[in-house]
């Protein structure tokens, strides 16, 4: 089970869609802001947008070939798309959506497969409803069972949870989970939400103005995000523009020299580290006393602006002098509820530790 | 004084005709036009839409100029030994080309209503583009194909300038209701007209209401109240 792409098409708005990865095994996540080209990626492997050059290949066989003419149409492909609106046909019953795609079998072997899907995606009792009559999450579920219903060899799922409710996602998500264990193709997830992609993926492709810009393992792509659009999308926060100044490096916005782990990058464009890397404290004796810069990547800062959550608290940080207002910050930190109790009375400056091994230097 | 019935069953027979001819023609059109942009796209949907907005006694005249004795299709025509101008299907004609622009004009609104992803959706589902249409695009944009061919054949039924000037009156066999009616009253055969009159109004009122009401029960079966 192997889907292997590498398109490239250009459009009329200037917009340059250069894509090429594989996908087998664990599903593939494709992760990149809007207008990144993701949706558009899926549709040319669905055969619903055509590329200008390039090859698709889904187990061995040719879907696409721009070098040799080939170019097969989407009825012909075996690849299922779960669109992010579900584009269910309103029109037809749950148990006549679910069919459409096994039209050509035999009556009973249809109303068999039909069956299959009702059952594995909990869908009993609503065979004769109208896709506007059921929720939103029983949409998805038809959508999915309408899609793995003539058994494609792969299944894009396009931002699969965009059009739920927050508090349904939860839920949902772990149905889709369910349901895609049991599917021996190849998956390709495109996504929006960094925890989901990240939950239901192997590996990872990160798009950027319709460029890859970074592939491999999610653990590794978490953890040494190769360029600032990885780690942005990998829900990186904190960003400065930064330098390297004899052994150490100037992180130009946030006015702080930095000792890194690593040897900086030839051409280093920025550093950057996430939010929960950030280690907030109150100061203690010895940092009052002292020169702010004694301990290693330790500065003392400003409380700007605080956003509570049930278990967790953002904290936007201003170094260096106190923060003339909520919008002036340079680093935000999340700290642990109990931690945000002992800190919020603690006088400030508080202090800011910046861990060297946390830190991402990241090329231009 | 007996009634004379030749005209409704004329009229009847004609916008029924005309109705269908242009319902066929005007979807097809449509769907081939929405289903790509092309690049002659603006000057063809002005074409289509000319008899729309040409007074009929000018369409009329296109008519005669085609179908005449030495007109392109009226040539083609007498081939097979068939006269078109001052005969039945004249008046089909006639009623089809005025009224097919509604179908069409109706038509594109209703295709490009139906949402892509749907017909997407199909063909990513193994459907030919024949199958997409006909399960997917074509009773989606029903609702609005059906309201511009009741446009149609209330516009079919009362064709009048280019009716008399292809199929010219013909008592029994081309004078449809709006005809007799306006001959009946040149005449001064004002009872006449009044009987003419009223069939008319009545028949439209009634095909007006039964479609409405079919519509409806229609909208009713497939989008069922949440």
């Amino acid at each position: 089970m192997e889907l292997e792409v590498q398109i490239e098409k250009k459009f009329p708005s200037g917009f340059r869609l250069e894509v090429a990865f594989r996908a087998s095994g664990a599903p593939l996540g494709i992760l990149g802001p809007s207008g990144a080209g993701k949706s558009l990626t899926l549709r040319a492997i669905a055969g619903l947008e055509r590329p200008d050059r390039g090859r698709i290949v889904l187990d061995g066989r040719v879907l696409f070939d721009s070098a040799a003419g080939v170019d097969c149409p989407s009825r012909g492909r075996r690849v299922g798309l779960l669109f992010q609106n579900y584009a269910l046909f309103p029109h037809l019953t749950v148990a006549e959506n679910i069919g459409f795609g096994i039209a050509v079998l035999p009556p009973a072997e249809r109303e068999l497969r039909i069956a299959r899907q009702i059952a594995a995606l909990h869908l009993a009792g609503l065979e004769n409803r109208y896709p506007a009559a059921i929720s939103g999450g029983e949409q998805q579920r038809v959508a999915l069972a309408r899609a793995l219903a003539p058994e494609p060899r792969a299944l894009l799922l396009d931002e699969p949870f965009s059009a739920l409710d927050t508090h349904l996602r939860g839920e949902i998500e772990r149905e889709l989970r369910e349901a895609l264990a049991n599917y021996r193709g190849v998956a390709v997830f495109v996504g929006h939400n960094l925890e989901e992609t990240y939950r239901f993926c192997g590996n990872l492709v990160v798009l950027a103005g319709g460029k890859v810009i970074a592939a491999g393992a999610k653990e590794d792509l978490f953890r040494h995000p190769p360029n600032f659009e990885s780690a942005r999308v990998t829900g990186c926060k904190n960003f400065s523009r930064a330098a390297a100044v004899d052994g150490a490096i100037e992180a130009l916005d946030w006015g702080c020299r930095l000792r890194v782990a690593q040897p900086a990058p030839a051409t280093l464009g920025h550093v950057a580290i996430r939010a929960h890397h950030v280690r907030v404290r109150a100061a203690v004796e010895r940092d009052v006393l002292a020169d702010a810069g004694a301990a290693e990547n330790t500065f003392p800062c400003w409380l700007a602006a605080a956003m509570v959550v049930p278990f967790r608290v953002t904290l936007y940080l201003r170094l260096h002098a106190p923060a003339s207002g909520a919008a002036d910050y340079h680093l935000q930190a999340e700290v642990t509820k109990d931690q945000w109790e002992t800190l919020k009375d603690a006088p400030q400056p508080w202090r800011i530790e910046l861990a060297a091994d946390k830190i991402f230097l990241l090329p231009d | 004084m007996s009634f004379d019935l030749a005209p409704v069953w004329i009229s009847l027979k004609t916008s029924l005709s005309a109705t269908a001819i242009a319902l066929v023609l005007g979807v097809a059109a449509a769907e081939w036009r929405e289903r790509k942009r092309r690049a002659l796209g603006g000057i063809l949907d002005a074409l289509c839409l000319l008899p729309l907005i040409l007074p009929p006694t000018v369409v009329g005249f296109f008519l005669l100029l085609l179908f005449g004795r030495n007109g392109p299709l009226g040539r083609l025509l007498l081939h097979f030994g068939a006269i078109v101008v001052f005969s039945w299907p004249a008046t089909v004609i006639a009623a089809a080309v005025v009224s097919f622009p509604l179908v069409y004009i109706t038509a594109r609104g209703a295709f490009a209503q139906v949402e892509p992803a749907l017909a997407g959706a199909a063909r990513t589902l193994g459907a030919s583009e024949w199958r997409v249409f006909q399960r997917i695009t074509l009773p989606l944009a029903a609702p609005g194909i059906f309201a511009g061919t009741t446009l149609a054949f209330a516009r079919a039924l009362g064709e009048f300038g280019a009716t008399v000037m292809l199929a010219g009156d013909i008592p029994g066999r081309t004078e449809t209701l709006p005809l007799a009616i306006y001959f009946d009253i040149a005449a001064g055969q004002m009872r006449q007209a009044f009987g003419a009159v009223m069939i008319v109004l009545v028949v439209s009122l009634a095909v007006l209401l039964a479609l409405g009401l079919w519509a409806r029960s229609e909208r009713r079966r497939r989008i069922p109240e949440r």
